[in-house]
């Protein structure tokens, strides 16, 4: 008998739980879901949203990388409105039909967007997305084990360092850097060339103390390598936490990436993924956003609210000429096959 | 009312999540992309000798993983087993403890652990060694191999340690046998079915292991369970990557069917001590 009760004890306790879950904001006429990546907006954005806006019932959800999304968002049943894609993935879900065209007139902030970064090649005419972040990849280094100005992207392959290397574990940006270094194009589908950028790459592997991703960062900080292949963002908190870093875009050329935001085609919540929209674009946003981030803002109105310090760093406010020597990706399609069997090959060495 | 109908939720439980989704991947690794016509393309292309090198590899670091799960957990179940059964309780309590936190967020403790700069080494340096390069090799995914997966291997062979009634062992000092051969006469025997099903319950997971090797090793010893990772989500549908990850799932599963029935066959006349 007594098991019986702590049975429905038990039972009821879960069902409780779950009603409380699902509950949420009682005043909420609609739902919004979003999906972004970890640590990619201010918290205190969202909890101002979500005060300003009882009317909508926010869902929030993380991801770690573009693929995964790619794999929600084609799920048949996405319950996703908002996401915050990278640019090749975007031309990606455009090329699949998942992304509803955007009606600008909705947006009342959107002449806040600097049109530097408007119609870029993965997204022309800006009809499905909307600039939310962008910056560069680079180098960052710890200056206290690296004496000689970091230029080319050839010192990551400098056996001086061999074992203080920290390479980033995504296809196209580790393959960018030995493509970039060879002369290349990012977005080539020459499959000699990437044979050769592959060679690259084998023979780099002995010199890398790692594969990482976000942890790259902390590493970084911790100053357990002397130099790691970074995103401009991560190289920013990387060096206000720890002085002795510096970031430098080699001359070859690198990688420029853009972050929009995008309303999915399955959407049911349009009305309140505009509003959503609007809100980030919003300048005061956008610049909380951007301090907290620390990745570059397309948003011009918002630049009067951004911490003085970003603002004077130039992997923060990049300096023209480096814009004008990287490169974006582009979605390669079939292509993009060359690209996983190389980097497959590299990995499984 | 018949017994055996209390089992329908299992086997309907076991139909739509194990048995269903085995015919999927098998259909998945005979199909093409394209066309969905049988083919053997994706085994073909599973069989690349480079894939076939990352399959050594999972099979050498797991194969070094067991041994060490099994030198260290064979004294520490026999010294438990031997003890007043309160303190047994206890102590093998505190085995499992950290199994009810998640395995990754263990495994990121051993990252501050192993790091140049964490606290193993800050120990080292106190007594003028190092810093050595702990993380991101080969030992540091063994090491977390071995961490995660010892409990697996200590829990069985307590388990029947602790059954094996102690008239066995004094009837065999009785009969003149030291404490060695006690041990190795009667006890290890004894105990064989606790031992193997120690080892399967290390290997498998061993083998097939993936976060393990991308947080310690810094995804530079690639293992079979990344291999088929990177083949669904970074390859994709779209590029055949289901149906290469599904063939090469296929080429694991019947290498995990092997190892079962050869321990299996070892294992013939005994029964228990299994945990799964």
């Amino acid at each position: 008998m007594k098991r019986i009760v702590s049975f429905v004890l038990l039972a009821a306790m879960i069902c409780l739980a779950m009603a409380g879950c699902s509950g949420g904001n009682s005043e909420a006429t609609m739902q919004l879901y979003v999906l972004n990546w970890g640590d990619y907006i201010d918290e205190e954005v969202l909890e101002n949203f979500r005060t300003e806006h009882p009317e909508i019932d926010l869902h929030y959800t993380t991801m770690t990388s573009n693929e995964e999304m790619l794999i929600q968002l084609q799920s048949e049943d996405c319950i996703y409105d908002v996401c915050f894609p990278s640019d090749y993935t975007i031309s990606k879900l455009i090329n699949l039909d998942l992304l509803a065209e955007i009606d600008t007139s909705k947006l009342s902030n959107y002449e806040n967007i600097d049109e530097r970064f408007l119609n870029q090649p993965f997204d022309p005419d800006n009809t499905y997305s909307v600039p939310y972040a962008w910056g560069t990849v680079g180098i960052l280094y710890n200056t206290t084990m690296v004496d000689e100005p970091v230029t080319s992207w050839d010192i990551l392959w400098d056996e001086k360092y061999a074992g203080q290397i920290y390479m980033y574990d995504s296809v196209r940006d580790s393959m960018m850097v030995a493509l970039e270094l060879l002369g290349y194009s990012m977005n080539t589908t020459d499959p000699d060339e990437i044979a050769e950028a592959e060679a690259l790459l084998v023979e780099q592997k002995p010199l890398v103390q790692a594969y990482g991703t976000d942890d790259l960062r902390d590493r970084m900080i911790a100053g357990s390598g002397a130099m790691a292949v970074t995103y401009s963002g991560d190289a920013i908190y990387a060096i206000m936490e720890n002085p002795d870093l510096a970031y430098a875009v080699p001359e070859e050329g690198s990688n420029i990436w853009f972050d929009n935001v995008i309303i999915t085609k399955s959407s049911q919540n349009v009305e309140a993924a505009y509003i959503f929209l609007d809100y980030l674009l919003d300048a005061e946003v956008a610049a909380a956003n951007a301090n907290y981030l620390c990745y570059s803002t397309p948003n011009a109105a918002a630049e009067e609210f951004i911490d003085p310090e970003l603002l004077a760093s130039d992997v923060f406010n990049v300096p023209q000429d480096v814009i004008d020597r990287c490169e974006g990706f582009i979605d390669l399609e079939e292509d993009e096959q060359l690209y996983h069997s190389a980097w497959t090959r590299i990995k499984a060495q | 009312m018949k017994r055996k109908y209390f089992a329908t939720p299992y086997l309907a439980w076991m139909i739509v999540l194990i048995v269903a989704p085995m015919i999927i991947i098998a259909y998945y690794a005979f199909t093409g992309q394209a066309d969905g016509a049988f083919t053997l393309d994706n085994i073909k292309a599973a069989l690349d000798p480079i894939y076939m090198s990352v399959l050594w590899r999972s099979i050498s670091l797991a194969v070094i993983s067991t041994v060490i799960c099994l030198v260290l957990g064979y004294p520490i179940a026999y010294i438990l087993s031997r003890m007043k059964p309160s303190t047994a309780a206890i102590l093998s309590m505190l085995f499992i403890l950290p199994m009810w936190m998640n395995f990754l967020l263990r495994t990121y403790a051993w990252m501050t652990l192993l790091d140049t700069n964490g606290l193993i080494n800050r120990l080292l340096g106190l007594v003028g060694i190092g810093p050595l390069r702990l993380m991101n090799t080969q030992g540091a995914v063994v090491v977390g191999m071995v961490y995660n997966y010892l409990p697996f291997m200590i829990l069985p062979i307590y388990n029947i340690l602790q059954k094996m009634p102690k008239a066995n062992i004094e009837a065999a000092q009785d009969l003149g046998a030291n404490s060695k051969q006690v041990f190795t006469r009667v006890v290890l025997p004894l105990s064989r079915p606790g031992v193997i099903s120690g080892i399967i319950m290390v290997f498998v997971p061993c083998i097939t292991t993936f976060a393990i090797s991308r947080l310690l090793g810094g995804s530079q010893f690639m293992l079979y369970g990344d291999l088929i990772e990177t083949q669904f989500l970074s390859v994709g549908q779209a590029y055949g990557g289901w149906n290469v990850g599904a063939a090469l799932s296929c080429i694991m599963m019947v290498l995990v069917f092997i190892c079962l029935g050869i321990t299996n066959h070892f294992d013939k006349d005994s029964s228990g001590g299994t945990l799964i």
